[in-house]
């Protein structure tokens, strides 16, 4: 008893030293648990998502990057294909395609655009409001509308794509009308919208008003055009779309196949190596993708082992120092009939006291990282590959 | 209270203590001379039983220290012995009366109950230190300080004091009134007072002076 108000009032008095000494504890605590519950929940979500995505197609290259873009919507983007690729699909009868548009942010979150079986697909629930219907209408994911601070009735605002974008990808106000329910997905962190919409902030589609005077050359009247930034109802009807909508970027096409016959079958037509279009199963690049991340974590457990050991050895040094300016102390203590029992216990109280402090900081942040471990994960997935 | 007879000490590297006879009686005040190494502090720690004499006797209240296990001598300087220290080795981190009181907190088989900070706050009271008894050191005059390193050597009523240059740090002012409190208590509890000092000044005051110098020429 004795032993712990002396160390509780020594940490007390000296409290810079015992704040350092604690935050150093909780953080060689807490790291390596942090870090595995993140390992572990980044690999059962990246696994959870690549099942649930049956065929991804896009342009032959990457497929990292196409799985990652098409199925967790990071910020690497493949070079996208065309519009062709999904309705060589629709033609074909094996699938459902679903075209995917993610070059665009808004607010930091991923603009996907796409068409509605995609929440089929997903088994996306709207929570708040509904799912999109017209041009410029945006559904926020459960996280992207916390973060943003946006619901049914706000509108968002595109993200430049560069500071002075002269050439396409105007800023576009989108109303939000919708929120879905927190899925623990990647979907929580986008922002969906109808393909139709993206290619309207690439540039593809646009409104103005008719400003085409009778007799005029159009190009004289086309340099006078100002184009909407906002689709509203009273200008929907302005907005059109120029070219061939084969030809319209996507970043991926997501295939439903109707089954396991017609899978293959379409697998089989992107094998050629000279086409420009390729079909991949994610569950297979995700595999190895986890069995890289296995090597690398074991790597990281070897690593936070050493630098532990390194940190614990800092730790014991600072407190074997503390215990060296206070040898007058100590024989004071043993002057006034003090034993090497009570000196060790006074020692031990010390480093427990530090340690219960070092968890008592550390076990909320590991609790609450790991209550939302799925939501932390999700984000580092969406950061990108 | 104390009695010394034909005490041997050697350190490894040639000093060697040899005191062939000393003795202080209840409620003696008895003095330490003599030069800077001549093993004044020594005595004092083969007194207490903090060392161990090569040979010869020390008795304290009738018992032989040499004779003690560690374990025994600890108990014995916890709960009979009442150390003042030159640089009144105050514990920086504890308040005034928690000061007083460290000897409960370490001692060997000294318990802290409720007559014991009585005791604690009773002899800060009578040091005039009754206001600043959650003052920590650093907080305290040099003459506090000493007065609560006293107080913190009264405490458990010891049978035997012994100050190591206990006035060496304090102005002229403060060592008399040091010494004032040390003897006012040795005489109320009967303890016996054994004062290693250098300042002849004071001499005059105590019952009896031993000169180390005496003591080595004797030998």
């Amino acid at each position: 008893m004795s032993a712990l108000f002396l160390a509780a009032a020594n940490l007390r008095f000296h409290w810079a030293r015992t704040l350092v000494l604690v935050v150093a504890a909780a953080l060689v605590l807490a790291v390596p648990v942090l870090t595995r519950t993140l390992l572990a929940q980044g690999e059962a979500q990246l696994t959870a998502r690549a099942n649930a995505t049956p065929l991804l197609l896009g342009t032959r290259g990457s497929r990292l990057d196409l799985v990652m873009a098409g199925a967790y919507f990071t910020d690497d983007l493949p070079e996208p294909t065309t519009m062709a690729a999904s309705e060589a699909v629709w033609d074909s009868g094996l699938g459902i395609p679903v075209p995917l548009h993610t070059a665009f942010t808004t607010g930091g979150a991923r603009i996907v655009g796409t068409t509605l079986d995609y929440f089929d697909l997903r088994a996306l629930d709207v929570a708040e409001g509904r799912g999109f219907a017209l041009l410029g209408e945006a559904v926020l994911g459960s996280a992207a509308a916390a973060r943003l601070g946006a619901g049914p009735g706000d509108t968002v605002l595109s993200d430049p794509e560069n500071l002075f974008d002269l050439d396409g990808a105007y800023p576009l106000e989108m109303d939000v009308v919708g929120v879905l329910a927190p899925t623990g997905t990647p979907d929580d962190e986008a922002a969906f919208v109808d393909i139709k919409t993206a290619w309207v902030i690439a540039g593809i589609g646009h409104g103005h008003d008719d400003i085409v005077a009778e007799g005029e050359d159009l190009s004289a009247a086309a340099a006078r055009a100002v184009q909407f930034a906002r689709i509203t109802p009273e200008n929907i009807d302005s907005f059109h779309f120029h070219g061939d909508p084969a030809t319209y970027p996507v970043t991926a096409v997501l295939v439903a196949p109707y089954d396991e016959r017609s899978a293959t079958i379409l697998r089989g037509r992107y094998l050629d190596a000279e086409g420009p279009v390729q079909a991949v199963v994610p569950r297979d690049v995700v595999d190895a993708l986890v069995a890289r991340l296995l090597r690398i974590a074991s790597l990281v457990d070897a690593v936070t082992v050493v630098v532990g050991l390194a940190a614990a050895l800092a730790l014991g040094l600072a407190l074997f120092l503390t215990w060296r300016l206070r040898a007058p102390e100590m024989r004071t203590a043993f002057a006034l009939g003090a034993g090497k029992g009570t000196i060790a216990r006074l020692a031990l109280a010390e480093v427990g006291l530090v340690l219960l402090a070092a968890l008592a900081l550390a076990s909320p942040i590991v609790i609450i990282l790991m209550r939302n471990a799925d939501t932390v994960a999700a984000r580092l997935i969406a950061l990108g590959s | 209270m104390i009695a010394i007879d034909d005490l041997r000490f050697a350190y490894p590297g040639g000093f060697a203590l040899h005191v062939p006879s000393l003795s202080v009686g209840a409620g003696e005040t008895v003095a330490v001379v003599g030069p800077s190494g001549s093993g004044k502090t020594t005595l004092l720690n083969l007194v207490s039983g903090i060392a161990v004499p090569d040979g010869g006797r020390v008795t304290l209240d009738g018992t032989a220290v040499g004779g003690l296990s560690d374990r025994e001598r600890r108990r014995l300087r916890a709960s009979s012995i009442g150390f003042v220290f030159q640089e009144f080795a105050l514990v920086d981190y504890l308040p005034a009366e928690e000061n007083v009181l460290y000897p409960y907190r370490v001692g060997t088989g000294l318990r802290l109950d409720r007559a014991a900070r009585l005791r604690a706050r009773e002899l800060l009271d009578r040091f005039g230190l009754g206001a600043k008894t959650r003052r920590r050191p650093h907080q305290l005059s040099q003459g506090e300080r000493q007065r609560v390193a006293i107080a913190r050597a009264l405490v458990t009523r010891p049978k035997v004091i012994l100050a190591d240059e206990a006035t060496g740090n304090l102005d002229p002012a403060n060592k008399e009134a040091a010494l004032d409190l040390l003897f006012a208590q040795a005489a109320e509890t009967g303890a016996a007072l054994l004062c290693v000092t250098h300042d002849h000044e004071l001499l005059p005051r105590f019952d009896r002076v031993v000169d180390f110098a005496d003591l080595r020429a004797a030998a």
